[in-house]
């Protein structure tokens, strides 16, 4: 096997392996950082040998195997320094003794549990949003300090540092390695399903001419999710944001007309919608539903997300029920932009003067002062109620709050287009 | 990326008869694995070809033959679909799946949309539509408050 060849074939092993490898080794050090460099020796290792003797039958258990000894080795050494700087240190002694069988048995107990352990690590709340990504990423995801570094768009220095500083933290505040248990455990898993979604939007949102680690983000987080369900199949808002995720990946091929421009979901092609992806979405949504987690904000976005996903056509779209799903999320949430969204659902299935006075009470809040998608939808409502003067001047307002300059084009279409209208409507009337 | 696992069973997926229950246990286990790691999007066994039949064009004109097909060692018995990130982590996968001295796996990459211009690929995953926007604005505003 060519050595760049084998190098690749490693790299893959190490994808499939790591989480596993670092979750089990944190188990035993009680250090997610010493952790990962014990696996990423091992890794280090593996790269020197497997190239000449080629990759062996079971490569996960060489690399458990070869960390292993490694960490024993790490415990020891630390016993000794500490039983230098202990005057008393029989009891360390003993301990240390001890150490090495229940290591080996330690080791081997199931992964599940370590990985669910290594994700609450991971992302929990002393760290900042942006160093759960990181480390996330790193740690459960497979992905090289280099890999984030590009799908984030930051330099490699900015996430070797991040991911330091987050391990240092940890270690710092003594976060133990475990599952939160109890009332705490609904506030660390919505900090969890908040990075997975977070990595999930970063690739969402990757634009025109960017690496394409970007848009793996999307692919990188689907997974993240997916494994998550499969450690916690009880939990609704898992499967919800699974639900999510599946859905609006379902879609990334229609977004972009022949010429890279955008295309509005009502205007997509539904043809290139990813049907697989439909189908785990809305399978993902009757667990969480069945689990009783229904009214969840994941669960609630994915209900919205698949009565688009069912509709064969734009036409079909069950606007009622969209218009009740953003009820219930505008009550969860409190935000005055789900309440923009209800406006116009309520809109396409009761008319735009109901959707205007949900708008209108938007606006009245100030909530969204200065937000384009105000004017926007406000805009739209009163054209359609043929109140052509007032909706143009919103539509203009629109334009100029808008920094994408695609967007202010097409806004100021759409207001010249009001205009026209109005004007049409003025020589009618008139004797 | 997506990878399509072919499993082609030699002779003995023609014979219909199920496989016994060990093997069947470590293909669940497999399964699970596949699972367990988020990339499996789906998988299905498929029936002795007795029950199948192909179907060809000559001159415009459709001809139907039914099962069973002749060249047997070129049966599909089964495929898997997998979302991986590169070849050779397919690859790696495959070569964990329980396999018998006659069965073989064929892997073959998925096209994708992005497959079809390096320009729409490029800018693949560029917009996002309005509603999902929109929410994913008002998440991050939610999440940060």
């Amino acid at each position: 096997m060519a050595e760049a060849d084998a190098h690749r074939a490693i790299i893959a092993v190490w994808k499939i392996e790591s989480a596993r490898l670092i979750a089990g080794l944190a188990r035993i050090v009680r250090d997610v950082g010493l952790a990962e460099e014990l696996a990423q020796d091992a890794l280090v290792a593996a790269l020197e040998r497997w190239p000449e003797s080629g990759v062996p039958e079971n490569p996960g258990a060489w690399l458990m195997a070869t960390a292993k000894h490694r960490a024993i080795d790490e415990l020891r050494r630390r016993k000794r320094l500490e039983r230098k700087h202990e005057e008393l240190g029989h009891d360390m002694e003993v301990r240390a003794e001890g150490a090495a069988p229940d290591l080996e048995a330690a080791i081997d107990d199931d992964v599940g549990d370590d990985l669910l352990r290594l994700v609450f690590t991971a992302c929990h709340p002393v760290l900042p949003p942006d160093a759960r990504v990181a480390l996330t990423l790193r740690l459960l995801g497979g992905l090289t300090t280099d890999e984030i570094a590009r799908a984030f768009v930051v330099p490699e220095a900015t996430i070797s540092q991040r991911i330091v500083r987050a391990k240092r933290a940890l270690a710092d505040a003594g976060v133990p390695f475990e599952v939160p248990r109890g009332p705490e455990l609904a506030t660390r898993l919505s900090s969890v399903l908040e990075v997975v979604y977070l990595v999930f939007n970063e690739g969402y949102s990757a634009t025109a001419g960017d690496d394409w680690m970007r848009p793996a983000l999307c692919e990188d987080a689907l997974r993240l999710g997916r494994i998550l369900a499969t450690l916690m199949p009880d939990e609704p808002e898992v499967h919800g944001l699974v639900a999510l995720m599946e859905i609006q990946a379902s879609r990334a091929h229609a977004r972009l007309g022949t010429g890279g421009e955008p295309v509005l979901l009502f205007e997509q092609n539904r043809v290139l919608w990813d049907h697989v992806l439909i189908r785990r979405g809305l399978a993902a949504l009757e667990r969480a539903e069945a689990l009783g987690g229904a009214l969840g904000p994941y669960a609630l976005q994915a209900a919205i997300a698949a009565c688009h996903a069912r509709a064969r056509t734009a036409e079909q779209t069950d606007w009622t029920r969209i218009a009740a799903l953003y009820a219930g999320l505008s009550q969860l949430t409190g935000s005055p932009i789900v309440e923009l969204n209800r406006a116009v659902a309520v809109s396409m299935a009761f008319g735009p003067e109901a959707g205007l006075a949900i708008a209108d009470a938007v606006a009245e809040d100030g909530d969204l002062e200065g937000y384009h998608l105000l004017p926007t939808v406000r805009g739209d409502l009163l054209a359609k109620l043929g109140r052509f003067d007032e909706a143009r001047a919103e539509l203009e307002r629109a334009a100029s709050l808008t920094r994408n300059a695609r967007e202010r084009e097409l806004l100021l279409a759409r207001a010249e287009d009001a205009k026209s209208r109005g004007l049409h409507e003025h020589r009618e009337k008139s004797p | 990326m997506r990878f399509m696992m072919l499993m082609y069973p030699g002779t003995k997926g023609e014979t219909g008869a199920m496989p016994d229950e060990k093997a069947i246990a470590a293909m669940m286990k497999y399964n699970e694995e596949l699972a367990n790691a988020g990339i499996l999007l789906g998988a299905d066994g498929l029936q002795p070809s007795a029950k199948g039949a192909r179907i060809r064009s000559n001159g415009g004109k459709r001809s139907v033959s039914d099962g069973p097909f002749t060249e047997t060692k070129e049966v599909l018995g089964g495929y898997w679909m997998l979302q991986v990130k590169t070849k050779e982590e397919a690859v790696e996968w495959a070569k964990r799946c329980p396999l018998g001295d006659d069965e073989m796996l064929e892997l073959r990459q998925v096209f994708e949309m992005g497959d079809f211009g390096p320009e729409i690929a490029k800018q693949e995953g560029a917009l996002v539509d309005k509603i999902g926007k929109r929410l994913e604005e008002n998440n991050k505003k939610s999440a940060s408050s």
